[in-house]
C-alpha cells in the first residue's frame, strides 16, 4: 500500500488523535450491530479525555478501533477518519486504513491499551519479567537483555510494586487482581507511549483495590506526558481524572465538553442521569438511582433519539428525526432538543456536516 | 511433584491389579478353550485327551487357582508358555514389539505433525474454504473404516500401480539384508501407517483446532497483538504455548487407543506385529499370550497417563501437584 492512502494531516496539530465520525459495525448473522455509529471527538496532547456511558454503548469499540483489535471478521471500521499525530515519524496517519505492519510498530509503542479484566490480560504460561520484556524488546530491538530487564523493574517500581525483582519471575497466577492491573499498566507504560487507553481500569477489581489502582493512574498523570483515554462507566474516576469529557449512548456521542461542563453544566438528560446514578463516598444512600430500562439493541435502533424511551424529559419533537448535535459553547456540545432553540436559524448546528 | 508420582505408581499398581483380574476372568470365561480349539474337527481326539490336554496347558484347575497362578508367577516376571508358541510370552513381546511401536509411533508422529498446524491454520480461518476443507477432510478420515480405506489404497498402489507391497513385512524372496532390508520394511509400512494416520488424525485435528479458537479469542492473545507483536508470534507464542495445555494431555491418552489401532492396522496388511498375535491368541484362547498382552497394554496406557501429567505441569505453570 502506497503511503499516501494513509498519510493524511491532523486538523489541528495539538491533537495526538483526532476520531472524525468513526462507524464501527459488526456483521453479525443476527444483522449489522452498529456499535459505533458516527463518533467524532479529539484527545489533545498530554490531556486525559474520559469517555463515560453505560454498558454496551461502544466505548471499548472505539478503543478498539483505535488500536485495529476489533474482533475480525466482523467487525469491520465501515468509515471514517482515526488520525494519530505520529510525532515519531513527523507525519499524521489514518489509523483506520494504516497497514497492519505499520501498526504494529504503533501498538504497545506509541499507543499504549491497559485492559479491563486484569485477570485474563495477561498470558498465565509467560512470567511477568518475560510479559514486560517482550514488549520493551520488541520496539527495541537493539537494548541488551540486561538493560531491558533492568527496564522492566524500574517499570514494576514505578507502578508502586515493591518486591518488583521477585514479582519479575512471579507467573500471573501468583498475583492478585490488583497487582495483575499493576503489572498490566507497567506493561503499557514500558515503551513510553504517546497515549494510553485505560478501558475501565478498575471496574473488575474490589472497591479499596480500585482505590489504590485510581491513585496509581492519577499520579502517573502527573509523571508522564502521555495523553491518556480514560474509559469508564462511572463517572465519578472521570470527574477526578479527566480534563475533557465524552458522553456515548448507543454508539454515539450525545454530550461532550470539558469536565467543568459535563459536571457543572450537563445538558443531556442521560448525563444528568448517570449523574444521580454516580455513588457519592462516604454517603449512605438508600439504594444507588439507576437510569430505568435498558440501551437499545444496536442492530435495531429506531429512527428517534436513542435515549427518547428513558427519558424523564422527552417532549413531542423527540419522536423526529435524530436530533443533530449542537455546539452550546466553543468547548461543550449536546445532542437533545431540549437545547435546541426554536429558532434553529441562529444556532450552528454541527451534526450531519459532523466537524 | 515426586510425592504426586509415587502416589500415582502406587495407584497404577492397584489399577493394574484390577485390569489383570478382569482379562484373566473374561480369557477363562470364552466359551471354548485353547484345547477346544486346537481339536476341533478332528475326530481323532477323545474327551479323555482333551482332559489330558488341559491338565498340561493348566486349564484343568480352577478359575481362582489358575490366577493366583499366573500371578504368582507374573510377579516374578515369568508370563508362561505361549499356547500357540511354545514360547515365554515376554520372548514372544521382545520379539515382535518392535513393528508394533514402528507402526504405533510412527503413526503417532504423523498425526500430530498433521494435526497442529492443520489444526491452527482451521482455527485461524474459521468459517473459511480452507477451515471448511480440512474439517471435511478429518471427518472423512474419522468416518471411513480403516479396512475399506486399506482395501483402497491396496488396489490403487499394489495392486494397480504396484509401486507398494500388498501385505506383510518384507520381501522373503528378495532376501535383503542391512539397509536394505530396512527399506524394504519401511516400504512395506507405508500403506500401514497411512491408512493409520488418515483414520486417526480426525480427532486429534478437530481437537487442536476447538482448543485453538479457544484460545485465540483469549484476552491474553488481544494483550500480545496490543503490544505490537506480529501476528506470526502471536500465534506461533502466545497462542501455541496455551494450547500445548490441553494438546499434550490428550497425546499422552493417545497410546491406548494408538495399539488398539495396531492391533486392526496389523490384522488388515498381515504384519507380524504383537496385535496379529493378539488377534489369533484371542482366536484361539491363548491367555497366557492376551495376559501378557494386555498387561503391557496397560502399563504403556499408565506411563503414556503419567507422562501427560508431568508434561502437564511442565507447560502449564498453573499446575503444581502436591
Ligand atoms: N465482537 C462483537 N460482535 C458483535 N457485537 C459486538 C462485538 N463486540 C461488541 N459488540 C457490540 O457492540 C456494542 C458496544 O460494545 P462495547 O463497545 O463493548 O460497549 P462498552 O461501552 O460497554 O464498552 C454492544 O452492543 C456489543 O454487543
Ligand atoms: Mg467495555
Amino acid at each position: 500500500m502506497p503511503e499516501s492512502d494513509y498519510v493524511t494531516s491532523m486538523k489541528n496539530p495539538s491533537n495526538i488523535i483526532e476520531f472524525d465520525n468513526l462507524q464501527t459495525y459488526f456483521y453479525t448473522d443476527a444483522g449489522t450491530v452498529k456499535a459505533v455509529d458516527g463518533v467524532s471527538f479529539d484527545i489533545p496532547m498530554g490531556k486525559t479525555i474520559g469517555v463515560v456511558g453505560e454498558s454496551g454503548c461502544g466505548k471499548s469499540v472505539t478503543s478498539l478501533s483505535l488500536m485495529r483489535l476489533l474482533q475480525g471478521p466482523q467487525g469491520q471500521i465501515a468509515g471514517g477518519q482515526l488520525r494519530y499525530n505520529q510525532i515519531s515519524r513527523k507525519r499524521a496517519v489514518d489509523i483506520a486504513k494504516i497497514p497492519i505492519k505499520e501498526m504494529q510498530k504503533i501498538r504497545g509503542n506509541e499507543i499504549a491499551m491497559i485492559f479491563q479484566e486484569p485477570m485474563t490480560t495477561l498470558n498465565p504460561v509467560f512470567t511477568i519479567g518475560s510479559q514486560i520484556d517482550e514488549c520493551i524488546l520488541m520496539h527495541n530491538p537493539k537494548i541488551s537483555r540486561k538493560e531491558v530487564k533492568v527496564h522492566s523493574v524500574e517499570m514494576l517500581k514505578l507502578v508502586g510494586i515493591a518486591r518488583a525483582e521477585g514479582i519479575y519471575d512471579s507467573y500471573p497466577h501468583e498475583l492478585s487482581g490488583g497487582m495483575r492491573q499493576r503489572v498490566v499498566i507497567a506493561m503499557a507504560l514500558s515503551c513510553n507511549p504517546q497515549l494510553i487507553i485505560a478501558d475501565e481500569p478498575t471496574t473488575a477489581l474490589d472497591v479499596t483495590i480500585q482505590a489504590q489502582i485510581l491513585d496509581l493512574l492519577r499520579g502517573l498523570k502527573d509523571k508522564i506526558n502521555a495523553s491518556i483515554m480514560l474509559i469508564t462507566h462511572d463517572l465519578g474516576v472521570v470527574a477526578e481524572m479527566a480534563d475533557y469529557v465524552v458522553v456515548m449512548y448507543a454508539g454515539r456521542i450525545v454530550e461532550q465538553g470539558t469536565a467543568d461542563d459535563i459536571f457543572n453544566k450537563p445538558m443531556h438528560p442521560y448525563t444528568i442521569g448517570l449523574m444521580k446514578s454516580k455513588p457519592v463516598l462516604n454517603e449512605q444512600v438508600e439504594r444507588l438511582y439507576s437510569i430505568p430500562g435498558n440501551v437499545p439493541n444496536p442492530i435495531n435502533l429506531p429512527p428517534h433519539c436513542y435515549f427518547k424511551n428513558r427519558c424523564e424529559k422527552c417532549v413531542e419533537i423527540c419522536s423526529g428525526v435524530y436530533p443533530e448535535l449542537i455546539q452550546v459553547t466553543s468547548t461543550h456540545k449536546v445532542s437533545c432538543y431540549l437545547h435546541a432553540k426554536p429558532d434553529m436559524s441562529k444556532y450552528r448546528v454541527i451534526g450531519g456536516k459532523r466537524l | 511433584m515426586r510425592q504426586y508420582i509415587v502416589r500415582r505408581l502406587f495407584i497404577s499398581i492397584i489399577v493394574l491389579f484390577g485390569v489383570s483380574v478382569m482379562l484373566y476372568l473374561l480369557g477363562r470365561l470364552t466359551p471354548g478353550d485353547y484345547v477346544t480349539s486346537i481339536t476341533a474337527g478332528n475326530p481323532n481326539i477323545t474327551v479323555e485327551m482333551q482332559e489330558r490336554m488341559r491338565e498340561v496347558y493348566g486349564l484343568d484347575k480352577g478359575i481362582v487357582e489358575g490366577y493366583l497362578n499366573w500371578l504368582w508367577d507374573a510377579l516374578r516376571g515369568d508370563f508362561g508358555l505361549s499356547f500357540l508358541y511354545q514360547k515365554p510370552v515376554t520372548e514372544i513381546i521382545m520379539r515382535y514389539v518392535p513393528i508394533t511401536f514402528t507402526l504405533a509411533f510412527s503413526a503417532m508422529v504423523f498425526e500430530i505433525l498433521l494435526a497442529i498446524p492443520f489444526g491452527i491454520i482451521a482455527a485461524r480461518k474459521q468459517y473459511s474454504r480452507t477451515d471448511y476443507f480440512i474439517v471435511a477432510v478429518a471427518l472423512v478420515g474419522i468416518s471411513l473404516p480403516s479396512f475399506f480405506f486399506a482395501a483402497i489404497l491396496k488396489r490403487i498402489f499394489a495392486i494397480g500401480l504396484g509401486v507398494l507391497p500388498l501385505s506383510g513385512m518384507v520381501n522373503a524372496r528378495a532376501g535383503y539384508t542391512g539397509w536394505a532390508r530396512i527399506a524394504d520394511i519401511g516400504k512395506h509400512l507405508v500403506l500401514p501407517v497411512t491408512v493409520f494416520v488418515v483414520t486417526g488424525v480426525g480427532g486429534l485435528l478437530r481437537y487442536v483446532r476447538t482448543n485453538m479458537l479457544e484460545v485465540l479469542n483469549a484476552d491474553y492473545v488481544r494483550t500480545a497483538r496490543a503490544k505490537g507483536v506480529p501476528e506470526y508470534k502471536v500465534i506461533g507464542k502466545h497462542a501455541f504455548r496455551n494450547t500445548l495445555i490441553p494438546i499434550v494431555t490428550m497425546v499422552g491418552n493417545m497410546i491406548p487407543g494408538l495399539f488398539s489401532g495396531a492391533v486392526i492396522t496389523e490384522g488388515i496388511f498381515s504384519l507380524e506385529g504383537l496385535g496379529n498375535i493378539a488377534i489369533k491368541a484371542v482366536q484361539s484362547g491363548d491367555i497366557p499370550y492376551l495376559m501378557g498382552f494386555n498387561m503391557f497394554i496397560a502399563v504403556l496406557t499408565i506411563i503414556g497417563t503419567l507422562i501427560s501429567d508431568i508434561l502437564y505441569a511442565v507447560v502449564d505453570p498453573r499446575v503444581r501437584y502436591s
